[in-house]
């Protein structure tokens, strides 16, 4: 064992031991407690991030709104887009992958699962510091694009907030990607080559590259915003000769790969959930998976469609529109072949297909409307109006949200052991499905009738009052149909179904273990001879190309009395925690450059070096009593 | 039993699918995006080097003689640092811990230099705030000289853990010591880029 | 209303709720900011709307350079209508085909090389069908324009300069512009803000009947032309998020026939007349020009009366040359009513969120006088 290689030793370095109780959830490894507690934190900022989106559409549900003055709006629809993006859809992305990928690939943990604590710590505490600008002196107000130089010249604490905040959680976004890729590189079972990977594997893959190399660029990009807000640089100072254009393309260098980093999970959500549901593999597995990686490529060539109005040039934005409208190519070949793996099938509409159907249905919307933006002259009358505002809650709402419930409920009953209930879960995605297309549907509307976004009021007689209306009206539809959710679980909670290990007769490795499974994951590691390997255990093909159930084929091994037994797993780890805890003091420590502020910026580099140093010397795993 | 032991993946550093270790993988994975974050401010820097509307311009103010010297000093600390590695394959700690400290040594002088060479500057007149010439050498430059100095840090703390006798054996000491020549290399190739981008490369 | 309107605006339109029946005047918000009531007690502030509800219907063009993207857009919009009818069919005829039943069994295939193929060859070919008009048209929109009207665009927080540089003066957030004309706007943000000192921030240019968007940027001058068939007033308003003012900061482009635009041009040219002596507008001209408020300051301090450019100069905020025979004020959203001005200048950031001009601590004689003055300003 590894662990011969570390002293065991008591005091300083003592590694937790329990793997119960209140207590446990600071200090765990598990990657399936760190995936859960992504999910939950990532949903109570949906909540948040809800709840400023109702605040917004109350106050523009009519003409000269009253309900928010235009400073406080400029706060809410800032924090609505940095909370979605960076508080809920990512970190919920994060958390399905974080529970799945070694469930998925047949591992026991991922690479670094303390690394993967410390990920998940880093981020809620930069969304909490994120949060706290609230109570100190105003939240960020230049939008989740932050444009210089309104970035610099905005008053108060709330754009160095930004800065800092987001490059904490951008931390955590690294250290994630950089995990999740040596998992599933170097952690897959035996005989699970990369082609046989779950399509959401493979996603996974894609998405930590696009993080791994775009999270640095928005790094640089909001260290100089904060030198320049903090330090009197000038980077973006145009009375010294900065350049505006400079973090429009740094940012949106990172922005636009950070879109498909917010889709691409949902895309392989929707792989693995619909042939499950339409008794079938997918379609056309390999096709699939490269135009997922070919996404991530083009990806990085579409960056100026966001500066079409820029003036940048004719041939600039020639090539621009070009790679735009090519990179639907792929995103086509994707939709057709959901559609071809539920051709032929026997579809059952259980709620989480239905999350899936949903997607493709919107996701094929926000999709066309992307291809309209591509025509870059016609951008010019789109661009930073409702109509793109429609757009891209197409694809991220109707897109990666739905993706994701769809996610939720399809692994609920392997996480939690019970099985949601199918009748309130039509009703939330029925609910929801109305409300999003009565919100978003509109917004088509607005834009080509000339209303701009991120304004805080609009007079009578543009002709959006009716529209606006309607939009804040399935807004609240939506908040319902969350209500529905929140309801489901709790009801689940108290008297759910028992799920089993395979309740929706699935098709890849997860399901071969226990409901919940146990924190190895795999009595004994598998050895996989198939994509879809489970279904393989459990069918074989008849002469006739029909499956026929195995006898006995897939049973969930259970050796209740001697269960992991034998089986080491790193043991928790007080570290993660505490050097992340460093980073928010960090944060504080610049935007109060006085003297707490240094006192500040010690303190926390002090935490962090602790922290670390600990994390270096702590034992590999303690014994277990 | 045996089996569970053996597939115990997570603590088990070796028996991975691709047979590569998972912290060095790991660490080229982390590099990679470093070479985004040092080309996103090396792009800046190219932007704005002609861009002096105040204060000195840097054919004033380089002082290429001098950078020369402390950028030879980095270099070399790379190949104290593959004898620092090749002592530790040879199960030698005591020359391994030499050379890690010449490393280390070496880094010290190099951000010494640094240092000199950002106080020159300020007095001067180029200082962080006066054109964005001075913002993007500074904050480049610096975010070079902390990789460097967390570098030290690293170096200094694998001497320790080898007096400490906490380096592990031969095998596992190669290993963390390779893992952070990988990274030492890295910083110094970095600092050749950026010597050849912002001092060699002449400005108008 | 334009000619060429697109037939999927049609369609589109039939779907929104258009208020539209001549020019109105909102009461504008009666609510607790609005209330003034140490100036002339509760008083309702009167903001301007627009004529119809398509005042800035992006399917209505109204222009030459509106019309060309809107081409585009008819025909990408119409290809997108048909897909969009086609793969959700097939998606709905998919899901009610092979909807599970008890007799059902489903057939497993892996994949389809051929169809795949012809799945990725038909989109890829269609997305080239649109890519050549896309590419014709942009450089068409660049191309420059002979005899264009040359105006200057600067944006400010929150309000537009107007520089007409062949004409040599300047007016402020109603741009007059002559029909059947190309005007070559050249469009800059400036690099400081003359009022603050800070860096000036983008703003974008859109008029949406006119022509698309087109970037303010500190440093960089970009190029926008804009031309109307019909003469008429066409709205537009600032679509690059700017701070505070960024929902009020509203334009309007007056284009009027050839004969029409050559009066305005010469009335702009003309110095103002002095009022009458001993007249309350008298008074007011001298408050103007020569009054102590606050910090010493005066309305001149910022504001010039004559829009010759030797005048330019101190031009922090609007010029207010031949202010009277303007329609707007405040970057076009107040109607320019006495009783909206001296709301305004009592307090006017209280009636537009972020509001450079500050409140200088007139009375309520000397607003009355100030604002009798304002209005000779024919």
């Amino acid at each position: 064992m590894a662990t011969a290689a570390y002293p065991t030793r008591r005091g300083f370095f003592t590694r937790p031991r329990s793997t119960t109780g209140k207590w446990s959830w600071f200090f765990t490894v598990d990657h399936k407690k760190i995936g859960i507690m992504y999910c939950v934190t990532a949903f109570i900022f949906f909540i948040v991030g809800g709840l400023e989106a109702l605040a917004i559409r109350s106050q523009l549900a009519q003409p000269n709104g009253e309900i928010l003055n235009a400073e406080v709006y400029n706060q809410f629809f800032t924090m609505h887009g940095l909370t979605m993006i960076f508080l809920v859809v990512m970190p919920m992305g994060v958390g399905l992958m974080n529970y799945l990928v070694p469930l998925l690939i047949g591992a026991r943990d991922v690479a670094f699962p303390r690394l993967n604590a410390f990920s998940y710590w880093v981020f809620l505490f930069g969304g909490i510091f994120l949060y706290s600008s609230f109570f100190l002196g105003g939240a960020p107000d230049g939008g989740w694009f932050g444009y210089a130089p309104l970035n610099e010249t905005l008053p108060g604490h709330g754009m160095t907030f930004y800065a800092l905040g987001l490059q904490i959680l951008g931390v955590a976004s690294l250290a994630g990607a950089v995990n999740f890729i040596i998992t599933i590189i170097n952690m897959r079972a035996p005989g699970m080559t990369l082609l046989r990977m779950p399509v959401f594997v493979w996603m996974t893959l894609v998405t930590a590259f696009l993080l791994l190399f775009a999270m640095p660029i928005i790094a640089v990009a909001l260290f100089e915003l904060m030198f320049d807000r903090a330090f009197q640089a000038t980077f973006f100072d145009p009375t010294q000769g900065g350049d505006p254009l400079l973090w429009q393309h740094l940012f949106w260098l990172f922005g636009h790969p950070e879109v498909y980093i917010m889709i691409l999970p949902a895309m392989g959500i929707v792989s693995d959930v619909l042939p499950t549901f339409s008794g079938k593999p997918i379609f056309g597995y390999n096709a699939i998976v490269f135009a997922g990686a070919a996404i991530g490529f083009m990806g990085w060539g579409v960056w100026a469609h966001h500066m079409f109005t820029t003036g940048l040039g004719p041939v600039a934005n020639s090539a621009f529109a070009l790679s735009t409208m090519f990179i639907a190519v792929p995103t086509g070949v994707k939709i057709f072949n959901w559609i071809g793996t539920m051709w032929g099938g026997s579809l059952r509409f259980t709620t989480p297909m239905l999350f899936s159907i949903g997607f493709i249905a919107m996701f094929i919307i926000g999709g066309l409307s992307g291809v309209t933006h591509s025509i870059a002259p016609h951008d010019a009358q789109q661009q930073d109006t409702y109509y793109v505002v429609a757009h891209f809650h197409y694809v991220l709402f109707g897109g990666a949200i739905f993706g994701l419930f769809s996610g939720f409920y399809y692994w609920w009953p392997k996480a939690f052991g019970k099985l949601l209930s199918e009748k309130l879960g039509k009703v939330h995605f029925w609910l929801m499905f109305l409300g999003f297309n009565l919100t978003f549907g509109p917004f088509h509307v607005l834009g080509l009738n000339g209303m701009p976004r991120r304004i805080y009021t609009y007079v009578e007689g543009m002709g959006w009052d009716f529209m606006n209306l309607l939009s804040t009206i399935g807004a609240f539809v939506i908040a319902l149909s969350a209500l529905v959710f929140i309801a489901n679980v709790v009801i689940t909670r108290r008297r759910g179904e028992e799920a089993g290990a395979d309740p929706w007769d699935a098709r890849t490795l997860e399901w071969s273990t226990t409901s919940p499974p146990p924190e190895y994951n795999f009595e004994e590691i598998p050895i996989v001879r198939h994509r879809d390997d489970f279904w393989h255990r459990k069918y074989i093909e008849t002469p006739e190309g029909e499956p026929a159930r195995v006898l006995a084929g897939g049973a969930v091994a259970t050796h209740e009395h001697e269960a992991g037994h034998g089986i080491h797993m790193p043991s928790p780890s007080y570290f993660p925690i505490v050097a992340a805890t460093g980073l928010p003091l960090l944060g504080y420590g610049v935007i109060y450059f006085n003297s707490t502020g240094k006192a500040l910026l010690v303190l926390g580099a002090l935490v962090t070096m602790m922290g670390l140093f600990g994390w270096v010397l702590e034992p590999g795993a303690e014994e277990r009593v | 039993m045996s089996t569970h032991e053996v597939a115990s993946a997570p603590v088990a550093e070796h028996h991975t699918s691709t047979g590569l270790d998972n912290t060095k993988l790991a660490m080229w994975a982390f590099l990679g995006s470093e070479c985004l974050f040092f080309g996103s401010f090396i792009t800046t820097y190219l932007l704005y080097r002609n861009r002096v509307l105040d204060g000195p311009t840097p054919h004033e103010i380089y002082d290429i003689p001098f950078t020369s010297v402390s950028s030879f000093i980095l270099l070399m600390s790379s190949l104290t640092m593959v004898l620092a590695l090749a002592a530790i394959q040879r199960g030698d700690h005591k020359t391994m811990r030499v050379w890690l400290a010449c490393t280390a040594l070496l880094g010290m002088a190099f951000i010494g230099g640094q240092v000199y060479e950002f106080t020159t500057f300020v007095e001067e007149g180029l200082k962080i705030s006066t054109s964005v010439f001075g913002s993007s050498f500074f904050v480049l430059t610096g975010f070079h000289g902390a990789h460097v100095t967390v570098g030290i840090f690293m170096l200094l703390a694998l001497v320790g853990m080898s007096m400490s006798g906490r380096l592990g054996d031969r095998h596992e000491g190669a290993r963390k010591v390779e893992l952070i020549g990988l990274y030492w290399h890295f910083v110094d190739i970095v600092w050749i880029v950026i010597f050849t981008v912002i001092y060699l490369i002449p400005t108008n | 209303m334009a000619q060429a309107i697109g037939p999927w605006s049609v369609i589109l339109r039939s779907i929104s709720i258009s208020h539209g029946d001549g020019m109105r005047f909102l009461d504008f918000r009666q609510g607790g900011r609005a209330r003034l009531g140490a100036l002339v007690g509760v008083l309702s502030l009167v903001a301007v709307a627009c004529e119809t509800g398509d005042a800035q219907d992006v399917l209505s063009p109204a222009g030459e350079f509106a019309r060309s993207p809107d081409r585009l857009w008819d025909l990408t919009f119409g290809i997108a209508v048909a897909v969009f009818i086609l793969v959700e069919g097939i998606l709905v005829f998919t899901l009610f085909r092979y909807r599970s039943r008890p007799d059902r069994k489903a057939s497993q295939f892996h994949g389809n090389t051929k169809v795949e193929i012809l799945l990725t060859a038909i989109p890829a070919l269609i997305l080239a069908g649109i890519a050549v008009p896309t590419v014709s048209t942009i450089f068409d929109l660049a191309e420059p324009r002979e005899g264009a009207l040359q105006i200057k665009v600067i944006g400010h927080q929150f309000w537009w300069e107007y520089q007409y540089l062949d004409e040599g003066f300047v007016t402020a957030n109603e741009l007059h512009i002559p029909t059947n004309t190309p005007v070559e706007l050249t469009v800059e943000g400036g690099l400081i803000d003359r009022v603050t000192g800070d860096a000036q921030v983008i703003h974008s240019f859109w008029a949406p009947r006119l022509a698309g968007k087109q970037d303010l940027i500190p440093g960089h001058a970009n190029q926008l032309f804009i031309e109307a068939d019909d003469p008429g007033i066409y709205f537009g308003q600032c679509t690059e998020f700017c701070g505070l003012g960024h929902a009020e900061m509203r334009l309007r482009v007056y284009a009027e026939s050839g004969s029409d635009f050559e009066q305005w041009v010469s009335d702009q040219k003309s110095a103002p007349e002095a009022p009458s002596g001993g007249s309350l507008a008298e008074r007011g001209q001298k408050l103007f020009a020569e009054g102590q408020f606050r910090e010493g300051l005066n309305c001149a301090a910022c504001h010039a009366v004559e829009a010759t450019p030797e005048d330019v100069a101190p031009n922090q905020g609007p010029n207010l040359a031949h202010f009277a025979s303007r329609d707007t004020f405040a970057s076009a959203i107040f109607k320019n009513t006495e009783e909206n001005l001296k709301a305004w200048i009592a307090d006017p950031a209280s009636v537009k969120p972020g509001a450079r001009m500050p409140a200088l601590g007139l009375t309520e004689s000397e607003i009355d006088a100030v604002v009798a003055y304002l209005k000779t300003l024919e």
